[in-house]
């Protein structure tokens, strides 16, 4: 047998490169440059969603590659496809998910000189991707392909955008099987260097008040079991960041929630005492930290990142240890004693006592009641997309999560219209799944649009709008810091209960507390995609918050 | 109680000037890569050249920043997580060698043509073209020796100046060539 070389297109070399890789499924709209592709498509074997805007195709993949782990694609033509595709890529960029974009592009002889559809894609995308592509020839393809979904999955995952001219996708030629990967200049480290283990565990014995900070790292790395090892061995509390939610089960004894800015008090507290700070897959985002000058003071920190760059990046570690986070776990767990419970376990139990998660319900229709209510009814097993407001740290709050890869939300970037397609994704990639989206009044109608793939593609999604006829988040804002001056806040909005019928799929609205179960229940056992209006207090606030600016023990409500 | 270590953005020590030879794919697109990057995370470049290095594959950039050590060493680490750049060295570190070719067109006057020329002779620069009221002069060297010729040049007029940055060169048998130790995270 030798070598098979076979006539193809570039479109079809992409579709079988794609192939190569797994792909199983493309979220995309058509237009003119990636004709090409779109015709290679329609024998292909790969599931194509299409999606109504391009940023729902990038929102979605991201969401299918949030939920499965494996790298979501999205495809879209030049121009206007590709910049609507600009911040679904920084959306992945920021929370570091695994996602190749790919962009249809005028004709070689046509670049560079303004022309129909014709946009810099791989100019626009610089600062917003892992790393990306233009592609000049068509023997280039398959091996870019290749490198673009190993750059993307590996190391630090990110986004990695594929510029096709169409040139290159009509062109018919041999087909070559690419080789190995050869760049030099990007090799992922992934074991740590076993003398800082070695500091790391050294500082660990020593501690007294030792508290885990784990970000999203542990959910990416698939770190999980080895996190709950850990804090079990060390009987160490656990606070996770908004990306880290499900990164360690919310309702363990050790859990303290999450930090920050919208955290518990008790994890805040336990932070700001700590004699020891081991942050796991996590990079001290400033809605974390609140002051860095009194984050953590007496605090020796370790950190564990696969990313170097992010270590003293914002502040200054006495312990780095770069490489995989599951991996680095384990190298540490080889070599640390168990401690014991202790006065410390006992401070923050007194303080989770002291200071719960909690609102005042009064029998009114609250948001964190209808959330609580989601998860009571779902058992913690859905799979929950949020955008990006209140409604997303009420859900932070009160859905207790409990399994990575639960909780799909816009952390980094904070993208208003991200849960609604992500919904999309997160279906595709897990049919069995109940999936809800947590939405707020404002954010749902960025993307509402991709309701309709919901019913094209019989997804029985749930969308829940926490709907207080506010942007809640900026409300709050301006009546905490701007004097209740509530500029530009305040929606009119449409009927979405007629809306959601107008789309084929089906409304509720809920007023009373008492219709918040049947509801819930008549939308679970649904087989289409249903939206709820859930009429909302319209000025209930988000609490605790540590103000901007202010230091983490500092916290209002 | 004011602890000031947490703040990485205030540490670092002193602002010392750094000379910076990168190895990168020579792609297209592989200067808006770097420059884009110093550029958004508010990285300073005194100078920046760039050309093909003794491997054809592959081009060498040198680039002078400025910067306290935290600084520097977010720049290497931002400039190691693109996929282009193959290796950085901090020749400052070591035992180097620097050089800067600077064009100088200045204005001359039939009395002050020799006293320039001297100046070309004292600082082993080169005539390169002349003008009837002008002389252009090209000269290289390390940084000092060229501010110097400058400054001696500047009572007669320069009209026109251009210089093409640094580049280095780490001295004796040592190399920044890709083999010489490959690229490596410098946190651990």
């Amino acid at each position: 047998m030798g070598v098979c070389s076979l006539k193809l297109s570039g479109a079809e070399i992409l579709i079988k490169s794609l192939e190569a890789e797994k792909v199983d499924t493309i979220f995309g709209y058509p237009g003119g440059q990636v004709l090409p592709i779109y015709d290679a498509l329609y024998d292909a074997d790969i599931r194509h969603i299409l999606c109504r805007h391009e940023q729902g195709a990038a929102h979605a993949a991201d969401g299918y590659a949030r939920a499965t782990g494996r790298p979501g694609v999205c495809l879209a033509t030049s121009g206007p496809g590709a910049t609507n595709l600009v911040t679904g890529i920084a959306t992945a960029y920021m929370d570091s998910v695994p996602l190749v974009a790919i962009t249809g592009q005028v004709p070689q002889s046509l670049l560079g000189r303004d022309s129909f559809q014709e946009a810099d894609i791989v100019g626009i995308t610089l600062p917003i991707t892992k790393h990306n592509y233009l592609v000049r020839d068509l023997s280039e393809l398959a091996g870019i392909v290749k490198e673009a979904f190993y750059i993307a999955t590996t190391g630090r995952p990110g986004p990695v955008l594929i510029d096709i001219p169409r040139d290159v996708s009509a062109t018919v030629d041999e087909y070559e099987v690419p080789g190995e990967l050869n760049l030099p200049g990007y090799k992922p480290v992934l074991e740590a260097d076993p003398l800082q283990v070695m500091e790391a565990a050294k500082a660990i014995a020593e501690s007294e008040r030792p508290v885990i900070y784990a970000g999203g790292g542990v959910v990416i790395s698939g770190a999980h079991e080895e996190l709950l090892r850990l804090a079990e061995l060390l009987a160490a509390p656990v606070a996770t960041t908004l990306m880290g939610l499900g990164g360690f089960p919310g309702n363990h004894p050790l859990s303290l929630g999450m930090l920050g800015m919208h955290g518990t008090k008790y994890a805040n507290f336990a932070v700001c005492e700590c004699d020891l700070l081991i942050a796991v897959g996590a990079r001290f985002d400033d809605r974390v930290t609140g002051k860095l000058e009194t984050f953590a003071p007496g605090a020796k920190v370790i950190h564990i990142d696969i990313d170097p760059a992010e270590i003293g990046k914002n502040v200054q570690v006495d312990i780095p240890i770069v490489g995989d986070v599951k991996k680095v776990l384990n190298q540490l767990m080889d070599i640390i004693q168990p401690r014991l419970g202790d006065a410390w376990r006992e401070k923050i139990h007194a303080w989770k006592k002291e200071y719960p998660v909690n609102f005042c319900d009064n029998g009114e229709l609250k948001p964190q009641a209808v959330i609580r209510d989601i998860y009571r009814l779902t058992g913690g097993n859905a799979r929950i997309t949020t955008d990006v407001g209140q409604h997303q740290m009420w859900t932070a709050q009160y859905y207790t999560f409990t399994k990575p890869r639960s909780f799909i939300s816009s952390g980094g970037l904070g993208t208003m219209g991200f849960g609604m397609p992500a919904a999309v994704g997160v279906q595709v990639g897990c049919p069995g799944d109940t999936v809800f989206n947590i939405a707020g009044d404002g954010s749902i109608q960025m993307n509402i649009q991709e309701l309709c793939t919901a019913v094209n593609y019989e997804l029985p999604i749930n969308v829940a709008i926490m709907d207080n006829g506010y942007l809640g988040m900026v409300r709050q804002w301006q009546e905490l810091f701007y004097k209740r001056r509530y500029s530009h806040t305040e929606l009119l909005n449409p009927d979405f209960v007629k809306l959601a019928e107008a789309y084929g799929a089906e409304g509720i609205r809920v007023t009373k507390r008492s219709e918040v179960i049947p509801a819930l229940e008549q939308a679970i056992r649904s087989s289409k995609p249903v939206m709820l209006d859930f009429m909302v207090e319209r000025e209930e606030n988000v609490m605790p918050m540590v103000p901007p600016g202010e230091s983490l023990n500092n916290m209002l409500g | 109680m004011f602890d000031s270590r947490r703040l990485a953005t205030d540490l670092g020590g002193l602002n010392v000037t750094h000379t910076l030879t990168v190895l990168v794919e020579n792609t297209p697109g592989v200067l808006a890569r770097v420059a884009g990057l110093f550029s958004r995370r508010g990285f300073n470049i005194d100078s920046l050249a760039v050309g093909r290095s003794e491997n054809p594959g592959i081009s060498r950039m040198t680039i002078v920043v400025e910067g306290d050590d935290r600084i520097l060493e977010q720049v290497t680490k931002q400039l190691h997580k693109l996929i282009d750049v193959i290796k950085i060295t901090d020749v400052t570190r070591d035992e180097f060698v620097d050089r800067e070719l600077v064009m100088i067109k200045v204005n001359t006057e039939t009395s002050t043509r020799a006293e320039i020329m001297q100046l070309v002779d004292i600082f082993r620069a080169r005539i390169v073209d002349v003008g009837p009221k002008s002389l252009t002069i090209e000269v290289t060297g390390y940084e000092s020796k060229i501010n110097a010729f400058e400054n001696s040049l500047r009572p007669f007029g320069i009209m026109e100046m251009v210089r093409t940055g640094k580049v280095a060169m780490l001295r004796g048998f040592k190399s920044t060539t890709i083999n010489d130790n490959p690229k490596k995270e410098e946190v651990n």
